[in-house]
């Protein structure tokens, strides 16, 4: 019987989590150094990864130190992410308020849309170079589309009666803003912020993977170039902690931002 | 209170008003000469590169063959996950232990972005066919393991209770029980699947692929031929509206036989 009991479930799945964890990482070992079964050519070994952490940590490689790469691309995503998505949220909201701006923008969107972010790596590189400028570029992009299309459909699901309760209060202006379209499409918008964080990280990846003098995906390029396989390992596994770390943060703005949902 | 809908006519007006403001500004910024033609084409330009594509050979391949050769490969990648994703996800959703095992692991490599994985795909797989499939099957593999899996764990216990009273063993619960129970939600799981699985192969056509239309753009690139990018970019955006309409087609059936 599946039985899901408050308290003692979550040390039961912290064990459960713990103990698989365990389980992997030995088979991890036995596969790779302990018997040999996958070639390190092709394949790292636990104790290779950490030794390869370790020379980043210290020695640095690809010309930074770890948490050089690290701040250096969570940085461009963090500012490409807060400027992309704060005017495309105003721009949903506006569609959202507005029949006319929706007809006016809407069409642009659709030819847009369809367009995946990763897409416009190359036009980003033949227009601005390798440099900083064509990253930011394809952040804004990538960031740009979720945040906008959620904050609109985000208005356009607010009920009626809370409409009606307004209208009926005389609530306009700036605070017909603040407390009626804002808090009401605050989840959606929300879920349109974090798919935004998600694209603009995978896609910083991917433009720094192509071409990049520093950052996580320079580090991927690089030790793909030296098959270096512990230090690739390395790299995911330093893009899936920084991705993470990032989408626990925007949670925890979430929670902050909409303190009248219960969790 | 949200306007009421604008009278066709002027709903199409401003349409119409924003597409000319955007194709408007685009051309005149390609002629004002601020920069080469080359550099910014027109609209015009890159339609008619489009058409130039469509015929003349452009690093050894036409339009249509280059997007055969990325659509072969979206498709054994798609087919791949879809055949790893289903089976995995009934199994965690019936077996606990299965459930507890692949749960972190799953957890762990969704977090790795599909295009993280180019490095790897490239040491195994050189520029074969496998590398660009790894990176499709890693971004069209968490939604179909997700979605069967609610899908599967949502089923009404008095279902599954039913027919393990009529003698119904594990795999004919999995099979016969959960999966048919499961299917809407695997469905709406395979057009996200499709969606992301395109977008990860276009990345990885960009990095490691010597055909495909992502090849075709880095070639372009390459060449600083805007149009050539731009014309990759517009195919690149048809197939994928392609794909999506026709799994959203597949869906409103499979919907519409179930009564739903």
């Amino acid at each position: 019987m599946r039985v899901t009991t408050g308290s003692r479930n979550v040390f039961n799945t912290l064990g459960t989590v713990t103990a698989a964890i365990i389980v992997l990482l030995l088979v991890w070992h036995a596969a790779t150094a302990g018997t040999g079964l996958v070639s390190p050519a092709r394949f790292p070994a636990p104790l290779e990864v950490a030794s390869a952490l370790e020379q980043i940590a210290v020695e640095g490689y690809s010309n930074g130190r770890w948490h050089e790469h690290v701040l250096r691309s969570v940085l461009l995503v963090t500012m490409g992410f807060i400027f992309s998505s704060s005017i495309g949220v105003v721009l949903g909201l506006a569609m959202g308020a507005s029949r006319k701006i929706e007809a006016f923008v809407n069409p642009i969107f659709l030819l847009l849309r369809p367009i995946p972010p990763l897409a416009w790596i190359p036009l980003a590189i033949v227009w601005l170079g390798l440099g900083d400028a064509a990253k930011i570029m394809v952040i804004f992009v990538a960031a740009f589309v979720p945040s906008v299309i959620n904050s609109y459909t985000g208005v356009r699901q607010i009920e009626k009666p809370i409409f009606e309760a307004a209208a009926m209060l005389d609530v306009s202006g700036w605070r017909y803003w603040r407390e009626v379209l804002i808090p009401g499409a605050m989840p959606s918008i929300f879920t349109g912020l974090r798919l935004s964080l998600q694209a603009a990280w995978t896609t910083l990846v991917a433009a720094e993977l192509i071409g990049a003098i520093a950052g996580l995906g320079q580090i991927l390029n690089q030790a793909a170039q030296d098959i270096f396989p512990a230090m690739i390992m390395v790299g995911m596994l330093s893009v899936a902690l920084c991705g993470w770390l990032m989408t626990l943060a925007l949670g925890w703005i979430e929670a902050r931002a909409t303190p009248w949902r219960a969790r | 209170m949200i306007e009421p809908r604008l009278k066709p006519g002027r709903f199409w007006l401003l349409t119409a008003a924003g597409m000319a403001a955007l194709f408007g500004v685009w051309t005149i910024a390609a002629l004002s000469g601020i920069t080469s033609r080359t550099f910014l084409p027109t609209p015009w330009d890159v339609l008619m590169r489009l058409m130039q594509l469509s015929v003349q050979p452009f690093v050894g391949h036409v339009l249509h063959e280059h997007l055969l050769s990325s659509l072969q490969r979206f498709g054994l990648g798609f087919l791949l996950a879809v055949c790893v994703g289903i089976p995995l996800a009934l199994l965690m959703a019936w077996f606990r232990w299965v459930d507890r095992l692949m749960s972190p692991l799953f957890e762990t490599v969704r977090f790795i972005a599909p295009i993280a994985w180019v490095p790897f795909a490239a040491l195994w797989f050189g520029t074969g066919i496998g590398g660009p499939v790894l990176i499709i099957f890693m971004g069209a593999f968490p939604p179909v393991l997700i979605n069967t899996y609610r899908g599967a764990k949502h089923v009404d216990r008095k279902y599954i209770e039913a027919a393990q009273t009529l003698g119904a063993g594990s795999f004919r619960t999995m099979t016969q029980v959960l999966l048919p129970a499961a299917v809407p939600s695997i469905v709406a799981g395979l057009r996200i699947s499709a969606g992301l699985g395109w977008q990860s192969l276009v990345g990885a056509e960009l990095i490691v692929a010597s055909s495909g239309v992502g090849y075709l753009m880095v070639k372009g690139q390459a060449a600083v031929s805007t149009a050539t990018v731009m014309s990759g970019m517009i195919a690149i955006g048809a197939i994928g509206v392609l794909i999506d309409v026709s799994l959203r087609r597949a869906q409103q059936a499979i919907e519409a036989r179930r009564g739903a």
